[in-house]
């Protein structure tokens, strides 16, 4: 811990990071579009431009609304779910560079994935109308079970690198100044459950009782225009997002051979938010109080199990 | 710097104070519970202000979440037929405005007789920032030796909720084995 693993950048910044991520979840969402064009008999192309016209056909849909909705939280919870997902990114670092180095970066990704909670639940309860409302409630009811696996599975990096310093999490896993070995491959529980969390967080399948057509579109279902692409647009960028945070987090940061160290980032974040689209359309939808059962029964002992395993090795080595 | 820093905690405390008196101005318990959120998040920016970056977000990791739990029960429970539809966020007023001035009062004189010691020196120790260093001479003098008791008591207390829970439940345990408790079809 002598010098710092990484350097702290500008606020402007932020723009980069900004577009970066934007770019990302289109990229998440033209994957998920192709695979659902294919699934569905068309040609993969025309499934990969869904995203874009998606984007021209909101930006012009006048705004729909409903009786006695309550407009400021609604507007404010659709419109925060990128702001969230710019939130996590911060502490992310991009090679050497990162936004905010935090000295608890990782509580830090914590707190705005509970932020995510709060977000659900407005955008459910803002249109006054039932479906809606009962998709909000949903993924309180799943968050239950995701969440404290999820902050277990956050532990275990942070354990083992000890800081909480995200720059450090990823400097534990380099060759230079760590032990060159990816935490994921002696953490893969904790890597799993981190996934896991992530699919639940970003509001879609096969964890999406909040947002899903069982419930005729849930918190989605009143959302219209501007609204509705802030929406669909923030919870790609958490996708993307949860995937980048991974980076640092399980899969080495910025280590790898030939390319730089932010391309390696960029890289291994693309790579892993392709396996979650695609992992996605693979699993059945879960109901939350199955889902209660499986987080509290499995993951829960799971990623505690993991988190000793690592406690076990961090105070051996020391 | 400091300068910067005392203006920013002075705003997050009128933030904090606003925001909090607002929750019983307001009609709406989803807009009461937020306001609230937003009242604790000001608190945690500002513990964050004062050296003690992890216990400032764990105030808002924590807030968040109560806050949003909280605001099922409230909207389950507190209302007439729940609280869905607009309802006052206040009763017993005379009452409840003296209890909050006594209040008030009793901890504003408090605040002002307490003799506060100045900081002396800035806490050091093997961790790399002032903040990290803070936050462990914090957690040291607030648990000191009794840290491995309060963190074996945690996991008791967490296990006696969630069994309790369990238990209480009249279809919590069994239900998903079916009348013959021999799991299958419901």
């Amino acid at each position: 811990m002598a010098e710092a693993a990484v350097v702290q950048v500008a606020a402007p910044w932020v723009l980069l990071a900004a577009v970066l991520l934007g770019a990302l979840a289109l990229a998440g969402s033209s994957l998920d579009g192709a695979l659902a064009a294919r699934a569905a008999g068309r040609p993969a192309g025309t499934g990969a431009g869904r995203p874009l016209t998606e984007v021209a056909r909101l930006m012009r849909q006048r705004r729909r609304t409903t009786v006695a909705a309550d407009r400021l939280l609604w507007r404010l919870a659709t419109s925060s779910f990128v702001v969230a997902a710019l939130l996590m990114v911060a502490v992310v670092p991009l090679g050497r560079w990162t936004l905010a180095d935090a000295s608890v970066g990782v509580v830090w990704f914590n707190a705005v994935d509970v932020l995510v909670w709060v977000l659900v639940w407005l955008a459910g309860w803002g249109p006054n109308a039932m479906h809606s409302l009962v998709g909000g409630y949903r993924f309180l009811a799943q968050a239950m079970a995701y969440e404290l696996p999820l902050m277990f599975a956050l532990t275990a990096p942070a354990v083992a690198a000890g800081s909480l310093r995200v720059g450090d999490v990823a400097a534990a896993q380099s060759a230079e100044s760590g032990s060159g070995l990816p935490f994921v491959v002696w953490m893969p529980v904790a890597f799993v459950v981190y996934c896991i969390g992530v699919l639940a967080f970003s509001v879609r399948g096969p964890l999406s009782p909040a947002a899903g057509p069982a419930l005729a579109g849930g918190v989605l279902g009143e959302t219209s225009g501007l609204d509705r692409l802030l929406l669909l647009a923030g919870r790609s960028a958490l996708l993307a997002a949860g995937a980048a945070f991974a980076v640092p987090l399980f899969l080495g940061g910025g280590s790898g051979p030939l390319l730089p160290d932010w391309a390696w980032v960029l890289v291994k974040t693309a790579a892993l938010l392709a396996v979650l689209v695609v992992v996605r359309r693979r699993l059945p939808d879960v109901r939350p109080d199955r889902f209660l059962a499986l987080g509290w029964t499995v993951l829960l002992p799971a990623a505690l199990l993991q988190l000793l395993v690592v406690a076990v090795v961090v105070v051996g080595r020391s | 710097m400091d300068l910067a820093r005392d203006i920013a905690l002075g705003a997050l405390g009128v933030v904090a104070v606003v925001t909090g008196a607002l929750v019983f101005r307001v009609d709406s318990m989803a807009r009461a519970t937020y306001l609230l959120a937003a009242s604790f998040v000001a608190v945690g920016a500002s513990v964050v202000l004062l050296h003690l970056d992890y216990v400032g977000v764990v105030v808002v990791l924590m807030m968040l979440m109560e806050m949003a739990v909280m605001g099922v029960y409230m909207v389950m429970f507190m209302g007439m037929n729940p609280a869905l539809m607009p309802m006052s966020m206040v009763h017993s007023g005379r009452r409840a405005v003296i209890a909050a001035v006594t209040c008030f009062v009793l901890l504003a004189v408090g605040i002002l007789l307490v003799p506060w010691p100045t900081r002396t020196e800035v806490p050091t120790s093997a961790l790399p920032s002032s903040s990290e260093a803070t936050t462990y001479a914090l957690g040291d003098a607030l648990m000191g030796d009794h840290m491995l008791v309060m963190m074996v008591v945690s996991q008791v207390m967490l296990a006696t909720i969630v069994a309790g829970i369990v238990i209480a439940q009249a279809r919590g345990r069994y239900e998903r084995l079916g009348d013959d408790l021999k799991g299958g079809s419901r």
